[in-house]
């Protein structure tokens, strides 16, 4: 049955993930919020960041997708809530390279979002992976961007 | 039920294996396959004419410049059109459409006029019009669709009125699949003096087409939905309206005379056709409508009626599955927009692609559409008069399978 390939991408866990999604709905207080969709399918993430002196201290997300986006989110909040920025961004260049199938060393620091490997074989499905992490890299950066032109227009100010 | 299998012999994409299966091609909406009658007479155009039309006088010239306008015949038939004057050449639907919104619509549109067209639309078909709407300060105004998937007669009665200047339509919508009463609609944007625009992608390739007696002022369609290649479409216009209208691109083979400071058009129908057309495409077009005759027009659509009746009632029959648009079969052509209670319909794209059966899955083009419904994707199976019973039930099966895997994970 052609359907037991079906088993590289749709693993247990990644199910579990999908329809239990953990750190799924929103957050009382962020620090910044980001919003992206994936223009071909119309999936759409909400994504819900509190970062403080450079450490992502939670997060929640929302919105309607797939099981895959929906399990690699959720995936992703539990890699990366506690980490840098910094470190953050390292996991979403990682994360980013594995599910294109690139050697991406150890895998250890992106935990079950490791398990998501299987997309590689399913190109067409790569978007989804990582609809999630290319919002929290798009937080990231924003956010540093407007701390360094906060910290200019200070500067401007000569304050 | 009739079968038309021997017409599927001429397709060579469809006698392959797509993850160890059979392929089972259920994505005619976003584009046909071509049978190798098409594919063979393109071949031939490059081998044996290529060569620039409409300014060579060597042999190849003619002869390209020939099969070229005779394909412009061919549509001018298969559509019922007056004369060849209103066929129009174009790149696809998209582009037909988009040059009715800004040729006629700049001449027509002026400020707090009306345009008028349904929650059924694909993008190209609203796109455009917000557009115009936006450069003239005009509105866009929404016909409402019933509980059932249908077109809201009642509210297309409200909503056109004196004020509407264009009423724009898909014949068949590219998502709920249901055929809309074109002629009555056209008159009633005839009683207002509204022109009638209709987006014949999902009709032309499936019935007969006759704009004569639908009146309309304008239709468009794409080669590639039809079993011709990609790149070329057809606008068709009432000459009365082409001739009053300016060209949208500018260049060569679109001119009369050339004078430093300014140009005079070409006559219709090439005064809208700038530069070295797609002349392999209309060739192929031609050729595509060929095959499509030599079917018949109402025996294609006879027979996916007969498909559709035959696979719509199976598939309402599976537990957890919503098809969306017209019920009743006879009111529902080929393109199937259906989601599985559960689950995402991307993940039903791809286990049915592990099945070896291709369908859409998304927003279709068609997102106003979908935040009416209320859904943010569907899946979405479409017909062609190559499948068959055998396919239906393939897909069927695809989906019972699909729903096993996802609830007990493992099969």
């Amino acid at each position: 049955m052609a359907l037991s390939k079906l088993d590289n991408l749709y693993r247990q866990v990644i199910l579990d993930h999908s329809s239990h999604p953990h750190h799924h709905g929103v957050l009382d207080e962020s620090t910044n919020e980001i919003e992206m969709n994936n223009p071909t399918c119309g999936d759409v993430i909400q994504l819900q960041l509190h970062i403080e002196d450079g450490v992502i201290k939670d997060m929640r997300f929302d919105g309607s997708g797939c099981s895959i986006s929906t399990a690699s989110a959720s995936m992703m909040t539990d890699a990366v809530i506690g980490k840098t920025e910094q470190e953050a961004l390292v996991l979403i260049e990682q994360f980013s390279e594995l599910v294109q199938g690139n050697e991406t060393g150890d895998l250890d620091d992106l935990g079950d979002a490791a398990m998501l490997s299987g997309v590689a074989k399913f190109p067409a499905r790569i978007k989804c992976a990582t609809l999630g992490w290319k919002a929290l890299e798009q937080g990231i950066l924003e956010k540093q961007d407007t701390t360094v032109s906060k910290q200019l227009h200070r500067e401007d100010k000569g304050e | 039920m009739q079968t038309l299998d021997h017409w599927r012999q001429d397709f060579p994409i469809l006698k392959q294996q797509v993850n160890d299966e059979p392929l089972v091609y259920l994505d005619n909406a976003a584009t046909t396959q071509k049978p190798q009658q098409v594919l063979d007479v393109i071949e031939a155009y490059y081998q044996q004419d290529n060569a620039n039309v409409h300014r060579g006088v060597h042999t190849l010239a003619e002869r390209a410049t020939k099969s070229y306008e005779t394909a412009r015949e061919k549509v001018q038939q298969f559509i019922q059109a007056k004369s060849t004057k209103e066929i129009l050449f174009t790149r696809g639907t998209t582009t037909s459409l988009n040059w009715v919104a800004k040729s006629y619509g700049d001449l027509a549109v002026e400020k707090g006029d009306e345009i008028v067209i349904s929650y059924a639309e694909h993008h190209s078909n609203i796109v455009p019009w917000q557009q115009l709407a936006k450069r003239k300060g005009a509105k866009l105004v929404y016909i409402e669709l019933t509980d059932d998937g249908y077109l809201d007669l009642e509210d297309a009665k409200a909503k056109i009125t004196d004020q509407t200047k264009i009423v724009s339509l898909a014949h068949v919508s590219n998502v709920l699949g249901g055929i809309n009463p074109i002629k009555t609609l056209t008159e009633l944007a005839h009683q207002h003096g509204a022109v009638m625009v209709v987006d014949g992608a999902q009709s032309t390739p499936h019935m007969p087409v006759n704009v004569t007696e639908l009146d309309v002022d304008f239709y468009a369609f794409s080669g590639h939905k039809m079993c011709g290649p990609t790149g070329i479409g057809v606008l068709y216009g009432k000459q009365a309206l082409l001739e009053k209208m300016e060209p949208v691109e500018f260049g060569g083979e679109m001119i009369d005379f050339v004078y430093p400071q300014e140009s005079t058009w070409s006559e219709l129908p090439w005064k809208f056709e700038a530069g070295t057309p797609n002349i392999a495409g209309g060739i192929g077009l031609g050729a595509a409508i060929d095959y499509l005759t030599a079917i018949g027009m109402d025996t294609i659509h006879q027979y996916e009626q007969e498909l559709v009746a035959y696979v719509l009632p199976k598939l309402e029959a599976i537990e957890g599955v919503t098809i969306y648009g017209p019920k009743d079969p006879k009111d529902h052509t080929g393109v199937i927009a259906f989601n599985i209670e559960g689950l995402h319909p991307h993940d039903v794209a791809t286990a049915l692609d592990m099945e070896g059966v291709a369908v859409r899955a998304g927003h279709h083009c068609a997102q106003p559409l979908l935040q009416y419904l209320k859904v943010p994707a569907t899946a979405r199976a479409s017909f062609y008069f190559y499948n068959t019973k055998e396919d239906a039930d393939r897909l069927v099966d695809a989906i019972l399978a699909t729903k096993e895997f996802f609830q007990n994970g493992l099969i």
